[in-house]
């Protein structure tokens, strides 16, 4: 249903700008992008993104997350230019954003919707009225607009809401709206801030479901922020993390869920995956193997091997007693995930056989500290 | 009351409803705009004049301030030049109107400054132009807000009208000051209070019914 349109041959750019750069072949692509706040009285200068350079692929869903603060707004919002970077370049199908007159922005925008956290519906417009606000925007004839937002309130599923206003609709139903509208002008990227955040965990389900269900549908590019891990688990192809305006951690969703590097990412995706430790357990780890009487280990199930039977194997090839702490089989991207965290005797020819055991598997098994 | 009296106030009534009604229309037509000038001119805004902003916020804030029977006499000459005399309705319509315009531009000025700043960013988002982002999305965002604060704008000007006896304006505060106070008719002036408190009652509740109905924020679902 998306017909593409050669857009990065109908932009005009501003009048001195230099020739558009060859394409490459990411839809998104940003270039040592940094973006500075001036310092206002009493306040720093803030640097809001240092130096971030990270392509998005045609046709994925891109996740970029990040703590409150982290930047992740401030880069989702440099892709249709609403912030302007300070250094360096965002590409978009290969046409830099920062070179683009008033005019040539507002046609860029037209190809890129934005959904937003508090939906950002007009209330005074139907959700018909909301859904075609940018098709009016965009000078769509009368006609045309009654029929691409009928087709769109089908897709979103509301077709029983046409003629109510925003007051009267649910949470979910608004980001249905939200999304409807942002698709309305058939944009090749569609933009993602925190579109779930303020949604229940059902209704956030549904909104990534449909998300998911756009994004095969028209081959649409989603790029989406958040602070949930639960999201990028959900739904995205790959992943960025970024910490203090700077991309920690990048990949394939899941590698990074099998073999997260940082700190950062190793708790975003604790939180999810079951690798988080009981709280009251975790305060009693300690990085001393001295006196401890257990050693506390976390194996991660990846792969072909994911399901298999490590723990009775270890039991009874080694013969130890293993106590299962906290663990959690998932599926990411469709493909088995596992997260097992266990207590062995403290001692290192035990530790080792188990890690050794584990890896014959081709799986990971990591020391996370001992207790007494 | 002889029929004469109720002819009078007629009369007033009349001259009343015209004044407000040309002063509110034109001050609406030269408000709104200066209204949405001043919400939207300011640092990082929409058509970004800082300099032009803070000088039309002055001379609102200056002609607001002047009390308004003594604008009235001290636009005398302006009021000669617009409406060709200084005396008389018409002539009248011209101070109402000067009072009217940054009262009604200062209501909008608020009104659209209440607008979720995320409204204007996913509009922009959109790809809408400064102009459109007004006709599009503030203005019909606001629309109760301006009804209501228009209704305010007419009911003050009701009472304005009261002064511009004092340049033979006519209207029922006139008919009150002249014939109540100073030929000591109280139940003229007791009439003229009554024809006073209905007609700003019929205002206010037109006023309420319009902003109700095109209030779309509070339907329960």
């Amino acid at each position: 249903m998306n017909a593409v349109t050669p857009f990065a041959d109908a932009l005009p750019l501003a009048g001195n700008a230099p020739p558009p750069p060859p394409r490459s072949g990411a839809a998104i692509r940003f270039e040592a992008l940094s973006k500075r706040f001036a310092a206002k009285a009493g306040a720093a200068e803030v640097t809001a993104l240092d130096a971030v350079t990270l392509d998005v692929a045609p046709g994925s869903i891109t996740g970029i997350i990040g703590r409150s603060g982290a930047g992740k707004s401030t880069l989702l919002r440099t892709i249709n230019g609403l912030d302007r970077p300070t250094d360096g370049r965002v590409l978009v199908d290969g046409i830099d954003v920062g070179l683009l007159d008033p005019a040539g922005l507002r046609a860029l925008r037209r190809e890129i919707g934005m959904i937003f956290q508090h939906f950002a519906l007009l209330s005074s417009r139907t959700v018909f009225g909301n859904i075609a606000l940018p098709l009016e925007l965009a000078g769509t004839p009368r006609a045309e607009i009654a029929r691409r937002v009928d087709e769109l309130i089908d897709l979103v599923g509301l077709a029983d809401k046409r003629g109510r206003y925003p007051a009267e609709l649910s949470g979910g139903q608004k980001q249905r709206v939200g999304i409807a509208r942002a698709l309305a002008t058939r944009p090749r990227v569609l933009l993602s801030d925190e579109a779930t955040s303020a949604l229940d965990p059902e209704t956030t389900q549904s909104i990534l479901a449909l998300l998911k269900h756009i994004n095969a549908l028209t081959g649409v590019t989603v790029v989406l922020i958040t602070h949930e891990m639960y999201v990028i688990k959900e739904i995205c192809d790959s992943v960025a993390v970024i910490e203090a305006g700077r991309i920690i951690e990048t990949g394939d969703v899941y590698d990074v869920f099998a073999r997260p590097r940082s700190e950062t990412t190793r708790s975003f995706v604790a939180s999810v995956t079951g690798a988080a430790l009981p709280e009251a357990f975790a305060a009693r780890l300690t990085p001393q193997p001295k006196g401890a009487l257990q050693t506390v280990l976390r194996i991660v199930f990846t792969g072909d091997n994911a399901t298999a039977p490590v723990i009775s194997r270890l039991s009874r090839s080694l013969d130890v007693d293993i106590t299962v702490i906290a663990g959690q089989v998932d599926a990411i991207g469709g493909r088995p995930f596992g997260n097992l965290t266990v207590a062995v005797p403290a001692r290192q020819d035990v530790v080792q056989a188990v890690v050794a055991l584990v890896n014959s598997y081709g799986l990971q098994a990591e020391v996370l500290g001992h207790v007494a | 009351m002889s029929p004469e009296i109720i002819r009078l106030l007629i009369e007033a009534l009349g001259q009343t409803l015209y004044m407000v009604a040309a002063a509110g229309l034109i001050g609406t037509a030269l408000g709104l705009p200066l209204g949405v000038f001043l919400a939207t001119s300011g640092r990082g805004e929409l058509f970004q004049a800082v300099t032009l902003n803070r000088a039309l916020g002055l001379v609102v804030n200056a002609t607001r301030s002047t009390p308004f029977i003594i604008l009235v006499v001290a636009i005398i000459p302006f009021t000669r030049l617009v409406a060709g005399t200084s005396i008389g309705t018409t002539a009248a319509i011209v101070p109402l109107t000067v009072a009217a315009t940054p009262f009604i531009a200062r209501i909008i000025e608020a009104a659209i400054r209440e607008v979720d700043p995320g409204l204007i960013e996913a509009s922009r988002a959109m790809g809408a132009t400064p102009l459109q982002i007004v006709r599009k999305v503030l203005l019909p965002e606001t629309l109760p807000a301006i009804v209501l604060g228009l209704t305010l704008t007419a009911v003050s000007l009701i009472g304005y009208s009261a002064m511009v006896g004092a340049v033979g304006g006519g209207g029922l505060g006139d008919l009150g000051i002249r014939f109540g106070y100073q030929r000591f008719m109280p139940e003229v002036m007791a009439a003229v209070v009554i024809v006073l408190i209905a007609l700003v009652q019929a205002v206010q509740s037109l006023g309420d019914r319009i902003a109700r109905r095109v209030n779309k924020r509070l339907r329960s679902a």
